[in-house]
């Protein structure tokens, strides 16, 4: 038996339940997650995929811990200002399960490393707060036959879907990013920080379904919640033959960046989940 | 009191003489394939451990667990039960001591 007696008390929760048990525990022990982004998104799910006992993340964010972050950034303190995201992340972590291992990415994830970063991963986890990066891990994902789920939030709405090799990805929904005046700036925007809780801990949810392989995940779907009315709603989507990444006769084949909003590059603002529209919530 | 079982439980705990449990089956005395001694865990662990035990085992073998508190001996059984096991019976062999039996699904 894999599990010692401290890891039995640890993840007792999880080896109760019907389809998990030792032997999922165990899984996740063994299994690797990469996040993308320590924001608002990446901040839940990291900490409830080290809680669980996945046993490897790896966490890609080239920003700093900023004061406007800590409204929703849960993985960060206040004593954190001004430190790598990725080193106030992984520290805390470290202090939830020693089990948990953090692989540190402190760059953006890019057209030149997002393939061989992927690669090295059992699933991905795309929590960023701009277009370009969400249809880079997508496509990226595609290419490498990894599975992802990827999530938007803004205001006080958020959506997410789960994308797996040979089901709809995130290009089958959506094209290419939507035009830049359509995007709200971080100053405009705002979310409430408890919506990015939310949406995480389904993209985490998500996350261990697959590691274990309990339930139905969130493919061929769109999920978005409205937290105002707190209405939720699913949106069947399907695999587009004509996808341009991933249908029969694909005219993308090379990773390719987008130009990022203006904001996202002007120095000092503090890169926040706040700053982009979120896509995903466009299905509605 | 903590007793360290090897792979045959001692006929004592087999003796249903004394049993106050909740089921008990007509089952005949079935040899245990394994047996776990959890006569110092409580719940949760009770099953925890018991589970660990079935994940472990081929389909149809027998687990024998030994408990030492009636909570742990109306609970095991039970989420055993829920798990889709077989629970062949449940003994009371001492006023702290109860055996359960468990066929594997």
């Amino acid at each position: 038996m894999a599990l010692n007696d401290q890891q039995i008390y640890r993840y007792s929760r999880h080896i109760l339940l019907k389809g998990v048990g030792g032997t999922g525990q165990e899984k996740l022990l063994n299994s690797r997650v990469l996040i993308v982004g320590a924001g608002g998104l990446g901040s839940p799910v990291s900490l409830y995929l080290a809680a669980a006992g996945v046993g490897t993340i790896g966490i890609v964010d080239a920003d700093e811990v900023d004061l406007s972050n800590l409204q929703r950034q849960i993985a960060h303190g206040t004593s954190d200002i001004g430190r790598s995201k990725v080193d106030s992340a992984a520290e805390q972590i470290a202090e939830l399960n020693p089990d948990a291992t953090v692989e540190k990415h402190p760059y953006r994830l890019s057209a030149e490393n997002a393939r061989d970063l992927v690669a090295q991963y059992d699933f991905i986890v795309e929590g960023t707060d701009n277009f370009p990066t969400k249809f880079l891990v997508n496509d990226a994902c595609v290419f490498a036959s990894k599975p992802a789920s990827i999530g938007g939030i803004l205001r006080f709405e958020g959506s997410t879907m789960t994308i797996l090799p040979g089901e709809a990805c995130y290009r089958c929904v959506f094209r290419q990013p939507p035009p830049k005046d359509a995007v709200p700036t971080c100053a405009q925007a705002g979310v409430l920080g408890a919506v990015a809780g939310m949406l995480g801990t389904v993209q985490a949810t998500e996350a261990l379904k697959y590691l274990t392989g309990v339930g139905t995940l969130l493919s061929n779907r769109v999920l978005s919640f409205d937290a105002l009315s707190m209405e939720w709603r699913t949106v069947r989507v399907k695999r587009d033959h004509k996808c341009p990444v991933c249908g029969d006769n694909p005219t993308i084949t090379e990773l390719v960046e987008y130009e990022q909003p203006a904001c996202a590059i002007r120095p000092g603002e503090g890169i926040s989940q706040t700053r982009d529209e979120h896509q995903l919530s466009g299905v509605r | 009191m903590t007793t360290a079982f090897g792979a045959n439980a001692p006929e004592a705990v087999n003796n249903r003489e004394n049993w106050g449990g909740i089921r008990m089956s007509d089952q005949k005395e079935q040899k245990a394939d394994r047996t776990v001694d959890l006569l110092s865990e409580v719940c949760p662990y009770t099953f925890v451990k018991s589970k660990l035990e079935l994940e472990q085992m081929e389909t149809g073998q027998i687990l024998q667990i030994h408990l030492g508190n009636s909570e742990s001996a109306s609970n095991v059984p039970r989420s055993v039960d829920l798990e889709g096991h077989e629970v062949l019976s449940v003994d009371q062999t001492e006023p702290s001591h109860w055996v359960v039996t468990v066929r594997r699904a």
